[in-house]
């Protein structure tokens, strides 16, 4: 790994690379951000649809949690490649292609979260009673405001977990990042890339140090959400 | 031509029934339709189908000049649509939102004054006072049945749809909240639908009986009618009570009632009879026949007069007895033969006042 030599000359062996860490953070943050939006109506389709081929649709959902993340970064890379329509549409009016930068990155990092978003909420949405909605409905209230007025609501456990798990989730990425961000100072070097790194050139004081940071982050991330799902305190409705 | 709930359709559920209902209920003036029937015999989906919840696959509903669905022009009125006040068996309150909350949940296209307004009545409606910020879950079974109608009934709907509307609560509250109920109902003069399996329900709230069995409307009539002359044996098993008549209380000392049927004097229990109309209700095998002039027994009913009727079926006699009302009896055919019953023998038909159950119904 080339890259290796860049992130001795660039700090001191014990120091952690912030940049790094900031660029990780930014990017789980907006991930988890985008999932929280996209994620709703993937959702609720899911838990709702009475269509007869949904299976299809989730388990396509569910794929970045068994695909190899080389598999999944491969295929997004030439989805936005250069020689794809998608690419070229983006560099016609971005100025620049879309792989190896942040905003590809980002894009990589939602599709391969996706599953630790929607299946939080599609658990969370099963829940809520059914005649909770039918009874709103009945009110006189759209579908669409039984939703944000009703079901958000008594979703707000799910919607926190999913939400938090793909934030975990992002900040530990590997492969994908690597595929489809490169590995690049200060845009698309995540944490998990610089503790690679670290290693590579026998810099382990430098490695710890940041791998232990992650290891709190996860664990406390995990925390909120084991503590968020205990039963004694979710706002499930009474039966 | 008056306005009418037109319903004439059919819906089927693969393995277990099809539900296949013909139904009239004229609008003008409001009226309360009693669905009345065993479990399973699909009262409540049928309401469903009202509230626009549940799809009928054949046939149509009309509202007044409304169509809400027409299965062969593909009609489908949403709930939303069909400003309605429906109320589900077990209330389905919003535990997220207070009673006001609740209250004013489908309110929210009105001004905040209105809703506010509009919330402050209900509560008083339905003596809710103090409990505007409780949660669902803080509240009693009672409390809950009536924050579950103020907020049917908030929209001011043009039908009202009643599932089971006091069966989830403990039988003295049930009483009390019947009588409320039926208040409420004549009060509002909003056309109602209620499902019910319990006869009393049935005879105080509603003005028109629709008794069900296995999806099909068996009978429709009036309350009295539907009871004291079921269409056929089926309904007769279903309903359960062979005599009901009009009464008037003329004294209550303690719970034990005096009433005054057609000239003939009864005793029965009814400690929440308030007002003096009522349905004297009696079960069939809960009279007993004897001969004229026995011994003094523990019933407080003896009522004497001529069989005018004896049908049999299988080991059992209905015998309909002329005691100034037609009393219905069931006894065995042994029991016949001892007495040696006939049409026109006189016997003493007797009645524990327990077994005398005392209905208010509207004069």
């Amino acid at each position: 790994m080339g890259s290796s030599f860049q992130v001795v000359r660039n700090h001191d062996g014990a120091t952690m690379n912030w940049i790094a860490i900031a660029v990780t953070f930014k990017l789980a943050l907006l991930t988890a951000a985008v999932l929280l939006i996209v994620g709703l109506p993937i959702a609720y389709w899911l838990t709702f649809s009475k269509w007869r081929w949904k299976f299809m649709v989730e388990s396509v959902v569910a794929l970045p949690l068994v695909l190899p993340p080389t598999v999944l970064g491969f295929y997004i890379l030439v989805a936005i490649g250069p020689h794809s329509p998608v690419g070229r549409f983006y560099s016609d009016v971005v100025g620049h292609p879309l792989p190896f930068t942040f905003e590809g990155l980002l894009l990589a990092s939602i599709l391969y979260s996706l599953p630790f978003a929607v299946q939080p909420f599609a658990a969370a949405f099963e829940q809520v009673d059914r005649r909770l909605i039918e009874a709103s409905w009945t009110l006189g209230v759209s579908k669409l405001k039984t939703f944000f007025r009703l079901i958000v609501p008594l979703s707000t456990a799910g919607l926190i977990t999913g939400a938090v798990l793909s934030f975990a989730h992002t900040l530990g990425e590997f492969g994908v990042v690597l595929m489809v961000g490169g590995n690049i100072e200060g845009e698309t070097r995540t944490v998990s890339i610089d503790i690679y790194d670290e290693v590579q050139a026998l810099n382990y004081a430098g490695a710890a140090k940041t791998a232990l940071l992650l290891l709190a982050v996860s664990y406390g991330v995990l925390l909120l959400v084991y503590a968020m799902n205990r039963k004694v305190w979710a706002v499930w409705p009474q039966r | 031509m008056a306005a009418t709930l037109t319903v004439d359709c059919r819906k089927t559920f693969p393995g277990r029934f099809t539900a296949v209902a013909q139904l009239d209920l004229p609008l003008d003036p409001p009226r309360v339709l009693i669905l009345f029937g065993p479990s399973g015999s699909g009262k409540t989906t049928l309401l469903r189908c009202l509230a626009g919840l549940e799809w009928p696959e054949e046939g149509r509903i009309q509202f007044g000049s409304t169509p809400w669905v027409d299965a062969a022009s593909n009609v489908r009125l949403s709930p939303q649509a069909r400003r309605i006040g429906y109320m589900p068996q077990d209330y389905a309150l919003f535990p997220t939102h207070t009673v006001a909350g609740n209250i004013e949940y489908g309110l929210s296209d009105l001004p905040a004054e209105v809703r506010r307004e509009r919330v402050r009545e209900l509560i008083g409606l339905l003596q809710l006072q103090g409990l505007e910020q409780a949660k669902p879950a803080q509240l009693s079974g009672g409390q809950q049945q009536r924050v579950a109608l103020a907020r049917a009934i908030a929209r001011q709907p043009q039908l009202l749809l009643l599932d089971e509307p006091l069966s989830a609560l403990d039988a003295p509250t049930r009483a009390k909240l019947c009588g409320e109920l039926r208040t409420l109902l004549k009060q509002l003069a909003i056309p109602a639908v209620v499902v019910t399996h319990d006869w009393a329900e049935a005879l105080m709230l509603g003005d028109i009986i629709a008794v069900m069995q296995g999806g099909t409307i068996l009978q429709t009539g009036l309350p009295q009618e539907v009871f004291s002359r079921p269409a056929n044996a089926e309904v007769a098993q279903i309903v359960g009570i062979e005599t009901v008549v009009q009464g008037q209380v003329v004294a209550n000392d303690n719970g034990l009632a005096t009433v005054l049927v057609n000239g003939t004097t009864l005793k029965g229990l009814g400690t929440d009879v308030n007002g003096s109309a009522v349905y004297v209700c009696i079960r069939a095998e809960d009279v007993l026949l004897e001969q004229s002039g026995s011994g003094v027994t523990s019933a407080r009913n003896h009522l004497s007069g001529p069989v005018t009727e004896m049908l049999p079926q299988g080991v059992l006699v209905t015998v309909t007895v002329d005691c100034g009302f037609p009393l219905r009896a069931v006894i065995t055919r042994g029991a016949r033969e001892e007495l040696g019953l006939e049409t026109g023998s006189v016997v003493v038909a007797a009645i524990k006042a327990g077994a005398v159950h005392l209905v208010p119904r509207s004069g």
